[in-house]
């Protein structure tokens, strides 16, 4: 079976770039607002789109993403919704791959069966669940891929070649590298490091290979994208986000084009770069 | 074929997996994962090393002041003996007091954090990181880190930092620092999840020291392990004292640490029964309140399955207790199965109740005991009463009331 991501990941390749996966918050600032942004993200220049589904605890997540889901959540957001937001996007976009990125608990509570096949039928094409390590794999990541949808596993700096079998096995659609030990939204120290990373990755797996935390720019982009299959970037659009609020929080007639600004930016960056052989 | 021998015991666990039946677990991000395996690797090493536990019982001894007092608390039997009269009974049980209060630092929470630093220093790690409610926990750990020489990282919710400012202070004057949580509901569990960022960004020289036995595995085993001297002193006090074990044995739950190490010891005796009690704030019926297992529902949090207090959505809910140290929204999963199993029995006290029998026990005993024990005597008075004047009750006085007289004096409109 092909899938939405093993197509798009292979269309950017022959294109000769990267893709560039970009992550929004469900919900937020509000549910209008947020299912606009979502709509206008292939426009932009999106490849790939990564749906936070909001968590009142995100432990691994910095600020702007924990307020993002704040946000999200206090505007009334919950898993039901953000999958109803998934339905009508595929309305109107059949190849747009979404992953839904997430901690477990709204799912769990949702059930898991129940889950599956209702984020099958919404058009959800993967999952990226931040606390199920491969440890945890019966609970969420083999149901997940018995249904019929890709389970996207995150590979990590403390990730050691011993341990980097065991991340790999159970996962498709692509390897998300987290660029750094931390917390979204901070600061890469090294590209050396994350192309050294990504190519000790791809000597174990075939999938496309991308790599987030820290990409903000353009140029960070670029630089992601010369060793990398996609380019994720997060905090720095919800950051966008944040910052086109008015005074109450509420969305602007700015809020959309903020982040569309963004990823047409970011595209430019990673289109600017060409690994055609 | 050779036939396996049924081990009906409720101290097995948890399993491989971490796991008490399906509670508890490793539900962390990758980054932690290879630490989480790490630190598991290293606490069976020790464990299996004579020296380490010789080592811990040294300081518990010397530094910590173990073991604590069995005492017979004989003012609070004879109140509670009066009030079965007043209900024309002949009841009310003979009530003993294990005075973890008593501790340096003035909390059980010492026993844990003595094991966990020791542990820290074989691993080789020389910076310490921990959160913390009522601020016990932190002060424990800022106390063993001065003792040997470690730094000291304390996430602290915003709104307890304000409720718990004298522990504070101390955690200063040891030398920590003292990180005022501002995310989320600034309680507890939000710097539990400060903690586990700071951990997820500082992975090669810190050591995560979690103060209840809630967590990814092996936490709830280690802090269980830890904690149970308080079980194993009282076993061996009351067969000194009265020549046979204790008929019941109750102790507050907020995570649940002092009293997974009180029960632990006890779980395959079968005639003791076992009261774990809940924080119920306002009451469980206002909504306002931290009784996870009266009022929750099993889910996913900070590395285990447990019970949660949480909305349809999965979202949690902010929990409520006068005690800072009961404000938690989950609770140990060891705690979860054992509620499940039907092995203890899990009930709450109010904010009020609490109130009241820490001013009791203040009069009656000439302890002050902290807000956290005080939810347990609450309970003694409801329960103690109906009891034979021949049974023996062990309530685990955990804490010490010196960091709650500001909060008391408050709600009980200054003095």
């Amino acid at each position: 079976m092909t899938t939405r991501l093993a197509t798009r990941f292979a269309a950017c390749a022959a294109e000769g770039r990267a893709a560039l996966v970009t992550f929004v918050t469900a919900g937020d600032p509000d549910f209008a607002t947020a299912e606009a942004i979502l709509h206008a993200l292939p426009a932009a220049g999106a490849d790939v789109i990564e749906l936070g589904v909001p968590f009142t605890d995100p432990m691994a997540d910095g600020i702007p993403i924990q307020l993002a889901g704040q946000r999200a959540l206090k505007a009334g957001q919950t898993l039901r919704k953000t999958l109803a937001m998934v339905r009508t996007f595929r309305k109107t976009d059949a190849a747009t791959p979404i992953v839904l990125m997430g901690y477990y608990n709204p799912v769990y509570v949702y059930g898991v069966d129940a889950f599956l096949k209702d984020a099958l039928d919404a058009g959800v094409d993967g999952l990226i669940m931040v606390d199920l390590p491969p440890e945890e794999d019966d609970e969420l990541c083999l149901p997940a891929l018995r249904a019929g949808l890709n389970f996207i596993r995150l590979a990590t700096p403390t990730t050691d070649d011993k341990r980097l079998p065991k991340v790999l096995q159970n996962t498709s659609g692509f390897v998300y590298y987290v660029s750094m030990t931390g917390i979204t939204g901070g600061v890469i120290s090294s590209y050396d490091a994350v192309g050294e990373a990504v190519a000790r990755i791809k000597a174990h797996t075939a999938l496309p290979v991308a790599v987030g935390f820290g990409v903000k720019t353009a140029a960070d982009a670029a630089a992601i994208a010369r060793g990398a299959d996609g380019v994720v970037v997060g905090s720095a659009l919800v950051e966008k986000v944040r910052l086109s609020l008015d005074g109450s929080g509420k969305a602007t007639a700015g809020t959309v084009a903020a982040v569309t600004d963004l990823v047409a930016e970011l595209a430019r960056g990673v289109r600017s770069v060409n690994k055609a052989a | 074929m050779t036939v396996q021998p049924v081990q009906n015991s409720f101290r097995n666990g948890p399993d491989e997996a971490g796991r008490f039946g399906i509670f508890g677990g490793r539900f962390v991000a990758e980054t932690l994962m290879p630490l989480i395996l790490d630190l598991e690797a290293a606490y069976a090493d020790a464990k299996a090393d004579p020296a380490f536990r010789t080592g811990l019982d040294s300081y518990l001894k010397h530094y910590v002041g173990r073991p604590s007092p069995l005492y017979f608390a004989e003012r609070l039997t004879e109140h509670v003996r009066g009030l079965s009269a007043a209900k024309g009974g002949t009841g009310g049980a003979k009530i003993y007091f294990k005075r973890d209060e008593l501790n340096h630092t003035g909390a059980h929470k010492v026993n844990n954090v003595t094991g966990q630093i020791m542990l820290a220093m074989r691993m080789g790690k020389k910076r310490i990181i921990a959160e913390t409610g009522a601020g016990q926990h932190g002060v424990a750990t800022a106390t063993l880190c001065a003792r040997f020489g470690l730094q000291c990282v304390v996430y602290m919710g915003a709104v307890d930092v304000e409720r718990q400012k004298p522990n504070v202070f101390r955690m200063k004057m040891l030398g920590a620092e003292v990180i005022p949580v501002q995310s989320g509901t600034k309680t507890l569990k939000d710097a539990m999840n400060e903690a586990l960022r700071d951990w997820v960004t500082n992975v090669a020289d810190t050591f995560y020291c979690i103060g209840t036995a809630a967590g990814p595995h092996p936490y709830p085993m280690m802090v269980r392990d830890f904690q149970s001297v308080i079980g194993t002193e009282t076993k061996a006090q009351m067969l000194e004292m009265e020549g046979r074990l204790p008929d019941s044995l109750i102790a507050s739950i907020g995570g649940g640490s002092n009293a997974i190490g009180l029960f632990h010891p006890f779980l395959d005796d079968a005639g003791v029964r076992m009261w774990g009690v809940e924080a119920a704030g306002h009451g469980v019926d206002s909504g306002q309140h931290a009784a996870s297992l009266t009022g929750g529902k099993p889910g996913v949090l900070h590395g285990n399955r447990t019970y949660l207090l949480m909305d349809g959505d999965g979202q949690i809910t902010d929990a409520h207790s006068i005690s800072a140290g009961l404000d938690y929204p989950g609770i140990g999963p060891e705690h979860a199965w054992l509620h499940q199993m039907g092995r203890i029995e899990y009930i709450s006290a109010t904010d009020s109740e609490a109130l009241d029998a820490f001013q009791l026990c203040s009069k009656l005993e000439g302890i002050i005991p902290a807000l956290e024990p005080s939810h347990a005597i609450a309970k003694v008075l409801q329960l103690a009463p109906d009891l034979p004047r021949d049974h023996l009750m062990v309530v685990n006085l955990c804490g010490r009331g010196d960091k709650d007289i500001f909060t008391v004096a408050e709600h009980l409109g200054g003095m």
